[in-house]
């Protein structure tokens, strides 16, 4: 584990590292922007309209019975933009995108293609690994932008056209506007951001780590997504923690 | 392998001494051999001697654990040697990028290099895919190709970095006897032209006494004989002439069900 930790970091460095070079790799970026956004974008509103949804489903009722409907908008808003559309995107992304990534990388380790990019004198942390780190840390924030506002919309159908909630539009959108600003949307995109870099970084990790045939390429597919959602919900706690001294 | 100035000459390689085991299993036990500049240098052996291993440490992607690797006279462990010489291999799957298309694939390392405009990228990867008989396949995939048309590729793909030495691993594995003869004479027609050092491995006899000036004859990790084709032709080690001579038994007895 400890072994895998380290050269997580050395790719992660290595990859920084590389950072200069992302202006002549911007085609293969606009390349994964567009396979992530356009894998993505759906599934991402379907799934945010629904968390949103049974968020307000579960705690309208409650606050309803105690008086307090009217902060269900609050409810909502917060635990979207803080919490749960970083946390379920990033965990949608590591199903679809870093399971991708590590089954390409992989298979082209496989099939010698990486060999062959080295004995170019191609270096495969700039060839590969960068273009889809650079890729996913900005399309995963973008992501979460549509997810927080389809999950309040979901959140608002619930409330409004519940019998045990009964709170109009208005009333949901006005208490959330009251407790959601930019700062705590800020918030869940910094998340989002550390969590795109993991998924990232384990995926190529995993691909470029691929030995033997196919199977072992299915090997670093359940990996990848696998050590990705783990890494997330442990970090999730920690950068929970840390943002809290900017509250 | 590089970005150095073209120069139309083959270079000279060493190998001395070369060791490697895999988990503790002797793969290479002390390798010793020299190629000329210019020679078609020759790798031959039964699956599994450590042809192919051979080649990855030739073009540095394996690290001996004993023994060194010379190009003309200096150890490729040395700090900017890979980058002073241009070196290309064909894999023996070809390693083509099924993402890309032909030309793309063709014109990888001018691009990923920025060495030449677009257009005179687009000029090169032409004028590489009419020597190895592509002529307008720039805008075809991989997948679209056959066995030996990918081989081609692959080869225009290492001549598009004027290389000075170029490995073959298995050039003609997979394919009919009609298209691995063309792809010799090839690898001998590339020869002759730009006067680049050739090491072919391979277990293909005909390949191997067509093109070869020299054939090391590889078994176990070692090299038994190195010498012209027909003085190996004519070594008596019994090992070397089963190789050779290998042949289908026609009389073997049936065993009965």
């Amino acid at each position: 584990m400890f072994q895998n930790i380290g050269e997580l970091l050395v790719l992660f460095w290595r990859t920084l590292q590389a950072l200069p070079q992302t202006w002549r790799q911007r085609r293969k970026v606009y390349d994964q922007l567009f396979e992530i956004g356009n894998a993505s974008l759906l599934m991402a509103c379907i799934l945010s309209l629904f968390i949103g949804g049974v968020i307000a489903l579960q705690t309208g009722p409650l606050l309803a019975e105690r008086g307090l409907a009217t902060l269900i908008g609050s409810v909502v808003g917060n635990s979207m933009c803080k919490e749960l559309a970083p946390v379920m995107m990033s965990i949608l992304i590591a199903g679809r995108i870093g399971s991708a990534m590590a089954a390409e990388i992989g298979s082209m380790r496989v099939y010698q293609e990486i060999d062959a990019l080295r004995t170019m004198n191609i270096n495969p942390v700039h060839y590969l690994v960068l273009p889809r780190l650079v890729a996913i840390s900005c399309a995963l924030p973008i992501l979460v932008i549509f997810s927080i506002q389809v999950g309040w919309m979901g959140g608002a159908l619930v409330s409004v056209f519940n019998d045990r909630i009964g709170v109009s539009f208005t009333a949901f959108f006005n208490n959330l506007r009251e407790t959601v600003d930019l700062a705590k949307i800020m918030n869940g995109l910094f998340k989002s951001f550390v969590f795109a870099v993991v998924i990232g970084t384990v995926s190529c990790h995993q691909g470029l780590q691929t030995i033997g045939g196919p199977r072992g390429i299915g090997r670093s597919v359940t990996k990848a997504v696998v050590n990705s959602i783990v890494l997330i919900l442990i970090l999730d706690y920690f950068v929970t923690r840390f943002l809290m001294y900017f509250d | 392998m590089n970005t150095a100035t073209p120069t139309r000459q083959g270079v000279r390689v060493t190998v001395r001494g070369l060791r490697r085991s895999f988990d503790g299993q002797p793969v290479l036990k002390g390798l010793n051999f020299e190629v000329e500049r210019g020679e078609i240098f020759v790798v031959m052996g039964p699956s599994g001697s450590g042809k192919s291993v051979l080649l990855k440490h030739i073009i540095g992607l394996e690290t001996p654990d004993a023994g060194e690797i010379l190009i003309e006279g200096e150890s490729i462990q040395s700090p900017g040697v890979m980058d002073k010489y241009r070196m290309a291999m064909v894999f023996q799957s070809g390693a083509l990028f099924n993402s890309l298309t032909v030309g793309e694939n063709v014109g990888l390392y001018l691009t990923e290099h920025q060495l030449k405009s677009p257009d005179e990228i687009a000029r090169i990867v032409k004028e590489k895919l009419e020597i190895v008989g592509l002529k307008g396949q720039e805008d075809r995939y991989p997948s679209d190709l056959s066995g030996g048309m990918k081989k081609r590729v692959a080869i225009a793909r290492a001549l598009v970095i004027e290389p000075q030495l170029i490995l073959y691993d298995e050039p003609t594995s997979e394919l009919d006897p009609v298209i691995a003869a063309t792809i010799g004479e090839e690898i001998l027609k590339l020869n002759r032209r730009i006067h680049v050092t050739s090491i072919v491995v391979t277990h293909d006899r005909d390949l191997a006494f067509g093109i070869a000036d020299r054939i090391a004859l590889m078994n176990d990790g070692q090299i038994l004989a190195v010498g012209p084709p027909e003085e190996l032709k004519n070594n008596p080690h019994p090992r070397i002439q089963e190789f050779l001579t290998a042949k289908f038994n026609h009389n073997m007895e049936r065993t009965s069900l």
